[in-house]
């Protein structure tokens, strides 16, 4: 789905409104990546084996899988916090370089299974802290944490030291953080799996709304069949270690998403789908071992 | 206020008991006061030489302090550097630890024939014993910086005095409290160690009273030098909690 057609279904009222310029979502290509762990107990374990993955600018994509199947090697693979032994990663049509070099950087952000904080900050400190590493001046740091702070709905928290927040609000300081540099890419690691359903059924709303209002690419990782559900535009089943894709699905599910497509027919209908891939993963996975 | 009452009565009203049990004990077992003087005796000697005592205090807690800051000073230094690579710290870890068991009593001597009698080998020796504990708590404080933290700074390409500065030297207070706490303690036995030989201070007042047999002066000089040494576990104690306020800060979550 191009970023024009997400325009016309909000009906305008979302772009127009924003006064921030629209980002455009990076372009993600990875071909044969492989990738294995040398370990003192079990020696060698490979994470992640010959992965083929491609997603267009402004995608929202669930990978799916079991724990511990190697998908956070993936996305530390794609924010450049990892190499891959074997295979190409493009991210429109470069490697990933987290180098020193500001300039080359793309502006790539990365959540967090936990939230994550810095304990002895604010959370408006918290969620400056990429601009200040970054190199942007203090006031523009300021300013543009403080949007940020706002679009998670923190506002009148920003004095406040994680110790003082909830679980849930804190994650949304890490989100806000994420956010706060408007990057092109934003990669999320089973973010909300440690919060109670009610807090993490209206982050993923959140989310979801705010990657339509910014236009950014998203991958989410996640091992719940109906987050990945609710959140994404394309669903990626991946197999137990190592990881494969066992099925590659486009969710046919209407673009503002809210409580009440949980209890749709087509939402049980796509959760299917994806629950019988996620079994025959789990199963592969497991005659694989036996051999 | 009434927590503090309630935190320092108790050991007041034992501290009380205790001195007044041992009052009675010693005068109804008729102790010869050069083994064991009464508190009242100890007492009694802490004030007709105060104006030996305190000075002698002062010039102990002078060197302490100094020898306390250059261990923090240069124990943070060296965990700093030991924590920049693995490879760094196999090399030279070994030979911090020789800070911890070399043996001060034996070592003070060679500290007067370097420094010469007097102050500076005295808080050459308090920062021998103390830097070891600040050395060894900072660098494991360094080392336990989250690992998603350390990430997330590269993910943004922080240099590496931004990640000092920003992420591991706050990360690792708390743990460096930790050792304060205990290098506190330790300056105190090494200043008086250091005074033995190279004199000055509290440590030439219990020699000094121990030749003249005179214990209950060698006791009154011993309860300042302890003195001395709780009240600055206090105080590493105090300023800990106030610094680290903001990590346990816990109150009205909503």
């Amino acid at each position: 789905m191009t970023v024009e057609t997400r325009l016309d279904d909000l009906g305008g009222t979302g772009r127009a409104a924003d006064p921030t310029p629209p980002a455009t979502g990076l372009a993600i290509s990875l071909r044969g990546v492989r990738r294995s762990f040398r370990t003192a107990a079990e020696g060698t374990i490979e994470a992640v084996a010959g992965i083929d993955l491609t997603a267009t600018p402004g995608d929202f994509l669930a990978l799916l899988g079991p724990s511990g199947c190697g998908k956070t090697t993936l996305l530390r693979i794609l924010a450049g916090l990892d190499r891959p032994d074997a295979g190409e990663v493009l991210l429109d049509g470069a490697a990933p370089d987290p180098g020193p070099h500001t300039a080359r950087r793309l502006p790539i952000a990365y959540v967090f299974q936990d939230a994550h904080l810095l304990p002895w900050r604010d959370v408006l400190g918290n969620v400056a802290l990429p601009l200040e590493l970054l190199g942007h001046a203090a006031g523009r740091c300021r300013s543009e944490a403080l949007e940020a702070v706002e679009r998670v709905g923190l506002a009148d928290a920003i004095r406040r030291r994680p110790a003082q927040l909830s679980g849930g609000m804190r994650m949304r300081v890490s989100l806000a953080r994420a956010l706060v540099t408007r990057p092109r890419l934003l990669l999320l690691d089973e973010p909300f799996a440690a919060l109670d359903e009610i807090s993490r059924q209206g982050l993923d709303e959140q989310l979801r709304s705010l990657w339509i209002a910014t236009g950014m690419t998203v991958i989410f990782v996640t091992h719940s069949i109906a987050e990945a559900t609710f959140l994404a535009e394309r669903a990626i089943v991946l197999s137990r270690r190592p990881a494969r894709v066992v099925l590659e699905h486009a969710l046919d599910l209407p673009l503002r998403r809210d409580a009440a497509l949980r209890a749709d027919p087509r939402f049980a209908r796509e959760t299917g789908v994806l629950q019988d891939a996620l079994r025959r993963g789990a199963e592969a996975g497991a005659a694989e071992g036996a051999r | 206020m009434r927590r503090l009452a309630a935190r320092v009565a108790p050991p007041t009203a034992t501290f009380l008991a205790g001195t007044l049990l041992a009052e009675l004990l010693i005068r109804a077992l008729g102790v010869s006061p050069l083994l064991l003087p009464t508190p009242s005796a100890v007492a009694r000697a802490a004030w007709s030489y105060r104006e030996t005592l305190l000075p002698a205090l002062a010039s102990t807690t002078g060197a302490v302090l100094v020898g306390l800051a250059a261990s923090v000073a240069l124990g943070v230094l060296a965990a700093i550097a030991l924590a920049a690579s693995r490879w760094v710290e196999r090399a030279f870890y070994p030979y911090a630890i020789f800070f911890q068991i070399v043996p001060i009593v034996a070592v003070a001597p060679l500290l007067v024939i370097w420094f010469g009698y007097g102050w500076r080998a005295v808080v050459a020796a308090a920062f021998i014993v103390s830097v070891f504990p600040v050395i060894a708590n900072a660098l494991a404080g360094l080392r336990s910086v989250d690992p998603a933290l350390l990430d997330l700074f590269r993910l943004y390409g922080a240099g590496r005095l931004a990640r000092l500065v920003k992420l591991e030297l706050p990360w690792a207070l708390p743990s460096l409290f930790t050792g304060l706490r205990v290098a506190a303690g330790l300056a105190v036995i090494g200043a008086i160690v250091g005074e033995f030989v190279g004199g000055g201070g509290l440590g030439v007042v219990v020699l000094g009273a121990m030749r003249q047999q005179r214990t209950d002066l060698v006791f009154a000089a011993i309860l300042h030098a302890s003195g001395l040494g709780l009240v600055l576990f206090a105080a590493v104690d105090v300023i800990g909690r106030i610094v680290l306020r903001r990590w346990h800060w816990r109150e009205e979550i909503p």
